[in-house]
Parts: C-alpha cells; sequence; structure tokens
C-alpha cells in the first residue's frame, strides 16, 4: 500500500476526524453514546454506509449530471441504509431497539453525504472506499471514545461489565450529559492539537483550526458567498 | 384521539421530549446556525414550515402508498426522497409567491433536507402509529420546540461571545455544546408536568 493510502485512511481518524475536527453528524453522536456497545454499532453501521456509498458513488460519478447529483447520492445512501436496516434487524435485534430511530437516519447523516460530495465524487473507486474505511473508523472511534466515558462514568460500567467502586452519576447517560461529555471532549482535543502544532513549532491556534467554515460546509459548492458573509456558520 | 390527548401530545412534544435536548435530532442546524439570534429565528420557523408539511406528505406516501403496496420497509428512501422533492417545491414556490418571505427563509431551506428532524418526525410519527391529526399536532408541537430551543441558544451564545474568560480551545462549538448541556438539564424540569 503506497503512502497515499494509508494517509487516505489516517486522514479520517485522526486529522479530519468527523466528530473532533469537522464537527459533523453530531445528532447521532450525541444519541447513542449512553453505552459503548451501542456507539460501536452505530460506527459499524454507518462505516458500512460509508464505505458501500462512496464506492458506488465513484463508480457513478462520471455518468451523473451535475444537476441533480444529490438527490442521485442520496438514493443510493438511502439504499444502503435499508440494507443495514434489514441485517441488523436480522442479526442484531436487540442493537436494533436500542438504537431505534437513528439507524434510518443515517441518511441524513452528514459525513456520509459530505464525502459523497467532497471525496466519492471526484475520486477513484478504490481511493473512496478506502476514505469511507477512515472516516468511518474516525467515526468509530469516536462514539466508542465518548460511550466509554458516558457509560463508566454514568452507570459504572464498560460493555456491561461493572468496571468502578465510586457511586455512578446518572446525569452522565442521560441527555444533558451527552453534550456537556462530548463539549469537554472537543475541548480536550483542540488543547491537544494546540499543545502539538506548538511543539512541531507550527503557529496553528485553536481559532485557525476551528472547523467551522465553508471547507467543511456541504452546502459550499452551491452557496455563493465568501466565508466572510456567510450567514450560516458566521 | 381525543382533544385532551391531542394537546397532551402538543405540550409534550414542546417541553418534555424537546427534539433537541431529549431527542437529540437536528443538533447539526442546532449548533451551526445559532450563533446570531436573528438568523437562528429564519431557521427555526423555516423548519416549522417544512416539518408540518413534511409530515402530511410523508403520512400521505406511507398509509396511501407503501401499506396498500406492501412496500414498509422502502419507508427510509420513499420519505428522504418526498422531503427533498417537497424542500424543492417550497424553495420555487416561496420564490414565486412570497419574495419576502423567500428572502428570510429561502437560505435555510436547501439546508433543510439535510436536516435529521424532519426525517426523524416522520419516522416517529409512523413508529408510534399515529393518525392523521395526531401526526400534524406532534409535528407542529416538535418543530415549535425545535424554534423555541434554537431560539434561547442564540440568546445565550450571543452573550457568550462577549465574554473574553472562555479558554482558548472551548470557545465556539465546545461552550455551545456545553451551554445546550445545561438547557437540556434544565429542560429535564418538565418532565413531571406529563405523566
Amino acid at each position: 500500500m503506497s503512502q497515499s493510502k494509508v494517509k487516505i485512511i489516517t486522514n479520517g481518524i485522526l486529522s479530519e476526524n468527523p466528530t473532533f475536527v469537522q464537527c459533523i453528524g453530531l445528532c447521532p453522536t450525541l444519541a447513542v453514546t449512553s453505552s459503548v456497545a451501542n456507539g460501536l454499532g452505530m460506527g459499524i453501521a454507518a462505516t458500512f454506509v460509508l464505505i458501500a456509498s462512496n464506492a458506488v458513488i465513484s463508480l457513478l460519478r462520471k455518468m451523473v449530471p451535475d444537476e441533480v447529483r444529490i438527490p442521485i447520492f442520496i438514493v443510493v445512501i438511502a439504499g444502503f441504509v435499508t440494507v443495514i436496516e434489514f441485517l441488523m434487524k436480522g442479526f442484531a435485534p436487540e442493537l436494533n431497539k436500542s438504537l431505534g430511530i437513528f439507524i434510518p437516519l443515517i441518511v441524513v447523516n452528514c459525513i456520509i453525504l459530505a464525502r459523497a460530495e467532497a471525496f466519492a465524487s471526484k475520486n477513484g473507486v478504490f481511493a473512496s472506499a478506502l476514505d469511507g474505511v477512515g472516516m468511518g473508523l474516525g467515526f468509530t472511534i469516536a462514539l466508542m471514545f465518548l460511550g466509554s466515558i458516558r457509560e463508566i462514568f454514568g452507570a459504572g460500567t464498560w460493555f456491561g461489565n461493572p468496571v468502578v467502586s465510586f457511586e455512578p452519576a446518572l446525569l452522565v447517560v442521560l441527555a444533558p450529559g451527552g453534550f456537556i461529555v462530548l463539549g469537554c471532549c472537543m475541548g480536550a482535543f483542540r488543547a491537544i492539537q494546540a499543545r502539538a502544532a506548538k511543539l512541531r513549532g507550527l503557529g496553528a491556534t485553536p481559532a485557525e483550526a476551528r472547523p467551522m467554515g465553508c471547507g467543511s460546509c456541504i452546502m459550499a459548492k452551491f452557496c455563493q458567498k465568501t466565508e466572510s458573509d456567510c450567514e450560516v456558520n458566521s | 384521539m381525543s382533544m385532551t390527548e391531542l394537546f397532551l401530545l402538543f405540550v409534550s412534544s414542546i417541553f418534555v421530549h424537546n427534539i433537541l435536548l431529549s431527542r437529540f435530532l437536528g443538533c447539526c442546524p442546532f449548533m451551526g446556525v445559532s450563533s446570531k439570534l436573528k438568523t437562528a429565528q429564519g431557521m427555526g420557523a423555516a423548519v416549522v414550515f417544512v416539518i408540518v408539511l413534511a409530515s402530511l406528505m410523508t403520512w400521505l406516501t406511507y398509509n396511501y402508498l407503501l401499506v396498500p403496496l406492501h412496500l414498509e420497509y422502502l419507508y427510509t428512501l420513499s420519505f428522504i426522497l418526498v422531503i427533498a422533492a417537497l424542500v424543492q417545491f417550497v424553495e420555487l414556490a416561496l420564490k414565486k409567491l412570497n419574495p419576502v418571505l423567500y428572502k428570510s427563509l429561502g437560505i435555510f431551506l436547501p439546508l433543510i433536507t439535510t436536516n435529521c428532524a424532519v426525517l426523524g418526525v416522520a419516522v416517529l410519527n409512523m413508529n408510534e402509529g399515529y393518525g392523521l391529526a395526531a401526526s400534524l399536532v406532534n409535528a407542529f408541537g416538535s418543530s415549535l420546540g425545535f424554534l423555541l430551543a434554537i431560539s434561547l441558544m442564540a440568546g445565550i451564545r450571543e452573550r457568550i461571545e462577549e465574554n473574553d474568560g472562555i479558554p482558548d480551545s472551548l470557545q465556539g462549538l465546545p461552550m455551545a455544546l456545553i451551554t445546550a448541556g445545561l438547557m437540556s438539564i434544565a429542560f429535564m424540569g418538565f418532565t413531571g408536568i406529563i405523566k
């Protein structure tokens, strides 16, 4: 495997991590990380859809007229989501029940459409599938990380096994805990990034590394505005 | 469903099961479009409009197209297509019929297709087996809850912006998430009002 292929994968895990760096796909991230098993399940489901839809969209990229590409991408993605929904119902009914509505909602997970638009519609099949692997892994790792923190501190267990001796704080598993834990983790991730950049002698401050901007916006292609007069992300 | 039940459903969908703060649907615009009060309200209004219309259309699609044809499993695909088409249509219609409203809501419409709140409410209505009236009430209540939460959030964020004391790494999104967590705790207080 050449250097660039490896880089496509590590990109998704570190420098372009969908959750911590690009800050997209927040809804499933917040909703399913109440336990690490749910996080893992969601991560696998989303990874499957990412790889498959990236590969198919890359195959179709020369046939699809530019004007209708978004609806076509969405149909491809929705097809694979239906497939994973069937697979989950058949092989992991428990998990399917606890993820519930968030399985069909993978269709509108911004990560998948954003990768289709930003990567798969411009690159070859193999590279696109690898990008799907990288982004999927990055998403899965982030979900498992958040799920571990919330399950350990909120329920005192990890994968259902009791691990701590202190009284767990139920709030961490409930809805508010999701927001607060993600906020704190994101802050920590940025602080570490800034620290690492400083050590390597780069001047990248967290403000510059901030993900909000046209680069991470899926609407960038339709939008005629520049970053400075953007009404959405300003 | 009786009038009382519909009313209870309405109240619970706004406060108790707030779509953003307790169901986690529509978090991307909640974080992305909530830095200014005016844009947040524009987005909220567009979402109310689209969610109510989309719930009507998806309810009709499900009950009069998918169920008779025994194609229920295609709901994901058909709902998202209905929503995408609807959003396009609303955009065109608004442009033609009401340019003033289009100017204030128009820029948010393309973003709404990929807003999981719209598809989420449609799927919730289907899962709960709501009739047409209950679906519409749930849709209206949920989207009002969205408008309420995003407006509150934008109001708070405008104040946070003026605060210099926040550490660099927490500025922007992380702070917004923590704020949302605190708001979510406040909204948990509504849990008792409906059994």
